[in-house]
């Protein structure tokens, strides 16, 4: 990717991290074990790996309405992604960090991407997300 | 109810909404008239937590409110394998929403109880099933809610003004044109869901518009297509031409728009469909699950004669997920007894997926139901089969997997 993105910050924070990025939607719940981080939907290209503490890049969620409160489990059980990016506004993401932030006190970034700046996520760059939604890559490994 | 003027739980609440309604980009509330909640499947720590702040702050639920499934059994869960913590967690959780003043029905299929919406009504409905179906096979009008925010807008009774509220977003966006599928094909009970699943993949997030339906599928097809296409996709409105209340003709269904994309779906794309919800090789089968969504009297109804006078093999379990008042209601029906001779076991309030009810030895499934089908080998690491209600029965009597394939192959 180039070295900065302009991304909406749907939940505003501070986060960086390893870059994790599918283009496939995911439902947390069947799709991410909160008690490890790790992502366990076996239908998701991410399968087997864990999310926790990086910053999460997937297009939307699908599928359940509980995967907002699996979310909330796993930022009680710090095993959360930094950050997560989506395409669009997707209110599930911002739901779980906007009552995370009500509940614990610890709301986790969520940004929208325009499709094509999502394109140019790879998985493992290392990233910085400011409040404003700004997405830097990180100069060298 | 900002200014906590209302108590300190409206103001919880009422604060989540808001920050919702910015999100969503809002520009105004707008009230509902019901709510089903989601929210009553136990996790863990996090939704007990939330569930009890909510309850002892005195919230109290301001339109009539259902409940969707919990995380335990509370009568039967003993016979399974829940542990007794879990289980006393899980009926905290189910007890704090009962003190909110909603209606304790504990139920994913709240579309088949008295508290079935209404056409045109305004509600905040949480469950991605109860969702589509709401939205799309009635013709109510919900966002696609999440736990934690139902409860928030049935304390409220109050919604952001936005995305499927409103009718100008409800037009379909994605035609899915069924070319050359046979009636015959139609008609098998196993292709609403196999459809379902297809279409949810297809959708991605857009609205999709079926047309070619050439038969009228029973309420529970639609219910399994709704819970299909929920899960393999984020489908929370489908429209099916000449079927769902607001698709009387294709351009209805688009509100007289272009689409945005055309797809044809083949026999041949449905059988790769079916293929999918398999996961299992081989002939194995420790237990047969029916009931995701929650099994009605309906399936009740055609279950007993498949059964009747027949016995479930010694290795193989059975086991129907329902809700209280559709077990009461077969009952009364004298469809039920047919069922337990057969040798069927029956668990209300909640099921395999929301429960961890089913020993470890339990390796095998085979269910009718699609979501089962997606959700349980990635959260109770078990292999399925996806099947008709005939071949489950037969499977369940000679103890291995047998599926009557000839509407199927080529």
């Amino acid at each position: 990717m180039a070295d900065v993105i302009s991304g909406r910050a749907i939940v505003a924070g501070e986060a960086a991290g390893e870059a994790l990025v599918a283009y496939e939607a995911l439902s947390f719940w069947g799709g991410y074990d909160f008690h490890t981080g790790e992502i366990i939907d076996r239908r998701h290209p991410l399968a087997g790996v864990r999310a926790a503490g990086r910053i999460l890049a997937v297009p939307f969620t699908k599928g359940s309405s509980t995967t907002t409160a699996v979310l909330l489990e796993a930022v009680k059980a710090g095993t959360a992604p930094a950050a997560i990016l989506t395409t669009g506004v997707d209110s599930f993401f911002a739901l779980a960090s906007i009552v995370a932030e009500a509940m614990y006190g610890k709301a986790f970034p969520v940004v929208a991407l325009d499709p094509a700046d999502f394109a140019r996520l790879r998985t493992g760059a290392r990233l910085t997300i400011a409040r404003d939604g700004t997405i830097r890559e990180a100069d060298g490994p | 109810m900002l200014d906590g003027g209302e108590g300190e739980a409206r103001r919880f609440a009422m604060a989540i909404v808001v920050r919702m309604a910015e999100v969503s980009g809002a520009e105004r509330l707008m009230d509902i008239t019901q709510a089903h909640v989601d929210s009553t499947i136990y996790l863990g720590d996090a939704t007990l937590e939330f569930a009890e702040r909510l309850a002892s702050m005195g919230a109290r639920v301001a339109v009539p409110t259902s409940l969707n499934v919990s995380g335990v059994d509370e009568c039967g869960w003993k016979e399974w394998a829940v542990t007794p913590e879990w289980a006393a967690k899980a009926a905290r959780q189910m007890l704090a929403y009962e003190r909110m003043g909603a209606v304790p029905t504990w139920t994913c299929a709240p579309y088949q109880t008295p508290m079935r919406p209404s056409f045109g009504q305004q509600i905040a409905w949480g469950e991605s099933n109860a969702i589509a179906f709401a939205n799309s096979v009635i013709g109510a009008r919900t966002e696609r809610y999440a736990d934690l925010l139902d409860i928030c807008c049935a304390i409220t009774g109050r919604v952001p003004a936005v995305g499927l509220h409103l009718d100008g977003n409800r037009a379909g966006q994605l035609l899915v044109r069924l070319a050359g599928v046979a009636r015959e094909l139609q008609e098998d009970d196993q292709f609403f869901a196999v459809l379902g699943h297809l279409v949810g993949r297809l959708a991605e997030d857009s609205i999709p518009v079926i047309d070619g339906i050439v038969v009228r599928p029973p309420e529970d097809q639609l219910k399994a297509f709704s819970a299909a296409v929920a899960s393999s996709g984020r489908v929370a409105l489908f429209h099916i031409v000449g079927v769902t209340p607001e698709a009387p003709t294709v351009a209805d269904a688009f509100q007289g728009r272009e689409p945005d994309r055309t797809v044809d779906v083949t026999t041949a794309d449905l059988r790769a469909a079916r293929c999918e919800l398999t996961t299992a090789d081989g002939r194995e089968l420790d237990m047969v699950i029916l009931g995701s969504p929650h099994f009605s009297v309906e399936e009740f109804r055609r279950l007993a004669p498949l059964v009747e006078g027949r016995r479930t093999h010694p290795r193989v379990q059975f086991l129907v997920t329902s809700s209280r008042l559709m077990k009461e209601l077969a009952e009364q029906a004298g469809v039920l007894a047919p069922v337990v001779a057969f040798g069927a076991r029956i668990t209300l309030d909640t099921c395999i997926l929301a429960s961890p009810m089913l020993p470890p030895e339990i390796r095998t499934l085979m269910t009718n139901s699609a979501k089962y089908a997606y959700y349980a080998p990635s959260l109770l690491n078990t292999r399925v089969t996806f099947g008709s209600l005939a071949d489950c029965v037969r499977s369940a009597v000679e103890g291995r997997v047998v599926r009557d394939e000839s509407r199927w192959q080529t």
